[in-house]
């Protein structure tokens, strides 16, 4: 195959699902579900769904949880960046990144509750002594019914990775000239860093910022370990309706799908007419003679909820692994009567089971979006075939559009067309939402290579595929192997596509460990969430330890 | 008219459209023409046209020939020309060997290969280096590798990119000396592009400026 089809492929390959996705949700929503006789088109389904009482909350948690977590992360990564970078704090917490970034959303979720409920280790640490229970109080802290815990859920995980993206975009944005020239010109730390340097750091930074709304509107995995239960949000609602035995309540669920798509756009219009806003005020603020934006007292409230995100996700995985070993744990007590590696040897038979799986559908996935990234950064490379800001958001269109929306479709078509789920099937669709996280990885390493390495090499007779194995494979190993890192962890976090797509015939760490959210046991809790910690880590720490290994004697490639 | 050497003939390159430079020359086998001009002129752009690593939105028309063959549409690879630039840019993750082999064509066969390498080694004063990691070798002798590995590929023709511009200024001399000195044993034709007047001047031959 010509190396000048990959592109197109890629392209072919990301937005067919997602588009067909979309129009196998909208057909039966408006009545069209052949596969149990429905031909006819009409409002039912519509109608049913707004005769469901759960509807207006589930639409205002939907709303409050996206565009609270999206204004939250947003805003407390740009004043920590404003006020910290270049700082050694700041280095503190760019170390704390990789990590972070990995934790996947369920485990980062259970380790959060395991911490603020009721019963949970905040709570213990300050009874009986400050509080005086004796007894795990009757709170509804945890599964609130205004999605305050759901939204702090989200905001931990979004937080790191706004954070990765924003270094990005600075190296572009020339931030630290741009802010000195700002400082001299009497501006304390952070109003120079957001006048001067926000508004080129933002452009670079919109998708994500855009894809964080999206997501955590629509997310169901942490909404399932977070979210209040009656009504749940309504991406929960809608995968209740879809996975009903009974086929026709696929018309609700579908007619669900197409209203969470209509809110995640109007969301994302909402949040264009809040860009409009915040940017007439800021040239305002531009304009006047203010010059101060808080200085020391803005920078140490940015750090202590900076640190606090931080903190929560690394002492929740800390309490989720205390649970995984506790024997009998009465409350108030602070730690465990005993430490047992019973729960270990109880769950491991079946974390065994779906170790396989999830590792075979992760390194799968991984290997063809890697294959397919290369393919397309090779061919931008050689033929000059480069995506312009439209392929940008055509790249972004399977993390944009909401799972919830377009995976029912895709169920409906495998239903149509019958194709049976399983692994193959969660493959495929894993590599809708790697191939964008591995693109962009492995993108910036892979343009900034200095092209004249590969004219040394023509130079020297060798032919552009031996350039690219012998040369600049080698090379650039380094991101390569984190690219696959961060695919291989993305695969294994995702829940939704695994469950709908899997036909319940596929079963991953990820879907297990949720699936025991609703039971409350802390000790399988604690051990299928480490698990699904584990693999998403391990693949980053051989990513920075085997170019080490396999560079050990050459100085070189030692900086990468 | 097999004129031998490397032949530009008519050589224009366009920037979305706009007249960039134009340019005729022949460099005669053991002849260094310079290119001179300041920087923003199209010196490396020049080079690229002649390397065939110019793409959009850059466009070339006129014709490369070397020793009567006409390179103008052969990929990089096939064209023989040998590129010295400002780094030495030797491959990070290869030994020095390794590097040197890196371009010696198929025809030198198994412990040939080795030999050949080990000699010009030994030819710029580096006898024993094969093994060695590039990044502990100093500017001079990387320079002097990479203009080894450029050699032993046998190219056609040799353009030098300011090679010279990264070495402090007594090494410069004796590794200009010696990069010359090689390209006239080679026979080989050279188009050295530089922006010092020196670098033109010790190279002795015709001198060709831009902008």
């Amino acid at each position: 195959m010509s190396l000048r089809a990959v592109p197109i492929l890629t392209l072919v390959l990301l937005l067919g699902p997602v588009l067909a996705g979309l129009a196998g949700t909208l057909a039966p929503a408006f009545g069209i579900l052949p596969v149990i006789g429905r031909v006819e088109p009409g409002l039912d389904a519509f109608a049913s769904l707004f005769g469901w009482p759960g509807l207006p909350a589930a639409m205002r948690l939907s709303l409050v949880a996206g565009l609270g977590s999206a204004v939250l992360s947003l805003g407390i990564v740009t004043l920590l960046v404003a006020c910290w970078s270049g700082t050694p704090s700041f280095a503190a917490f760019r170390r704390l990144l990789s990590p972070l970034l990995s934790v996947p959303h369920a485990a980062a979720a259970f380790g959060l509750a395991f911490l603020i409920a009721p019963s949970g280790l905040i709570v213990r640490a300050l009874s009986p002594w400050a509080t005086g229970w004796t007894q795990p109080p009757d709170l509804l802290i945890v599964q609130d019914g205004a999605g305050l815990s759901l939204m702090a859920g989200l905001v931990v995980k979004e937080v790191p990775f706004l954070l990765l993206m924003t270094l990005a975009a600075l190296g572009q944005a020339d931030a630290t000239r741009a802010e000195a020239v700002a400082r001299s010109l009497g501006h304390d730390r952070p109003a120079a860093w957001l006048k001067a340097v926000f508004p080129r750091v933002y452009t670079q930074i919109r998708l994500p910022v855009l894809v964080v709304l999206a997501f955590s509107m629509t997310v169901v995995d942490v909404a399932l370990i977070l979210g209040p239960n009656t009504p749940p949000t309504l991406a929960v609602q809608i995968v209740r309706w879809m996975n009903d035995p009974d086929l026709a309540m696929r018309l609700q669920g579908a007619a669900a799908a197409t209203l969470q798509l209509v809110l995640v756009i109007g969301a994302l219009g909402l949040w264009w007419l809040g860009e409009r806003v915040v940017a007439r005020l800021g040239r305002a603020w531009v304009w006047s003679a203010l010059r101060g934006a808080g200085g020391r007292a803005t920078g140490a409230v940015a750090l202590v909820l900076a640190g606090l995100t931080a903190a929560a996700v690394l002492a929740g995985l800390g309490v989720l692994a205390v649970w995984s070993v506790a024997g009998f744990w009465r409350f108030p007590e602070l730690w465990p009567d005993a430490i047992t590696l019973r729960n270990w040897m109880r769950h491991w038979p079946g974390v065994a089971d779906a170790l396989g799986d999830t590792v075979a559908i992760a390194c799968v996935a991984t290997a063809i979006a890697l294959a397919l990234a290369i393919g397309c950064l090779e061919a931008e490379h050689r033929h000059g075939l480069r995506m312009r800001a439209r392929g940008h958001w055509l790249l972004y269109l399977p993390l944009l559009a909401p799972q919830v929306a377009f995976l029912p479709g895709v169920q409906t078509w495998m239903l149509i067309l019958g194709v049976k789920g399983g692994v193959g099937a969660v493959v495929a669709v894993h590599v809708l939402f790697v191939f964008p996280y591995v693109f962009l990885s492995l993108g910036d390493p892979f343009r900034a290579w200095d092209s004249r390495q590969a004219t040394v090499a023509q130079s020297l007779g060798a032919g552009p595929g031996r350039v690219l194995w012998t040369v600049r494979l080698p090379m650039l190993l380094a991101p390569v192997l984190t690219a696959a890192a961060v695919g291989l962890a993305v695969s294994v976090g995702q829940y939704l596509p695994t469950l709908l797509i899997g036909g319940g015939r596929v079963q991953t760490v990820t879907t297990e460990a949720v699936a025991l959210a609703s039971g409350g046991d802390r000790r399988a809790i604690g051990v299928w969430a480490l698990v699904q910690t584990g693999l998403a880590l391990l693949p980053f720490a051989l990513a920075i330890g085997l170019p080490r290994l396999a560079w050990r004697n050459r100085k070189g490639m030692q900086h990468g | 008219m097999a004129e031998p050497g490397l032949m530009l003939e008519d050589l224009a390159i366009t920037l979305d459209g706009h007249a960039m430079l134009r340019l005729s020359a022949h460099v005669r086998p053991g002849q260094v023409v310079s290119v001179m001009g300041p920087s923003g002129s199209g010196k490396s752009t020049l080079l690229a046209a002649i390397m065939g690593t110019l793409g959009a939105p850059f466009a070339v028309s006129g014709r490369v020939s070397l020793n009567g063959r006409d390179i103008t549409r052969l990929p990089t690879e096939a064209r023989g020309i040998g590129i010295l630039f400002q780094d030495p840019l030797l491959f990070p993750h290869l030994s020095v060997g390794a590097n040197l082999a890196f371009g010696l064509p198929r025809t030198v066969r198994g412990r040939d290969r080795a030999a050949a390498v080990e000699a010009a080694l030994a030819e710029v004063g580096l006898a024993g280096f094969a093994g060695r990691d590039p990044a502990t070798l100093s500017g001079g002798q990387r320079v002097r590798v990479a203009l080894m590995r450029t050699l032993l590929a046998a190219p056609g023709a040799l353009l030098l990119d300011e090679p010279f511009s990264s070495l402090d200024a007594d090494r410069r001399a004796q590794i200009r000396t010696l990069v010359f000195d090689r390209a006239r044993a080679a026979g080989l034709p050279v188009l050295l592009v530089t922006h010092d007047p020196q670098d033109a001047e010790a190279a002795g031959g015709e001198v060709l400026r831009l902008g």
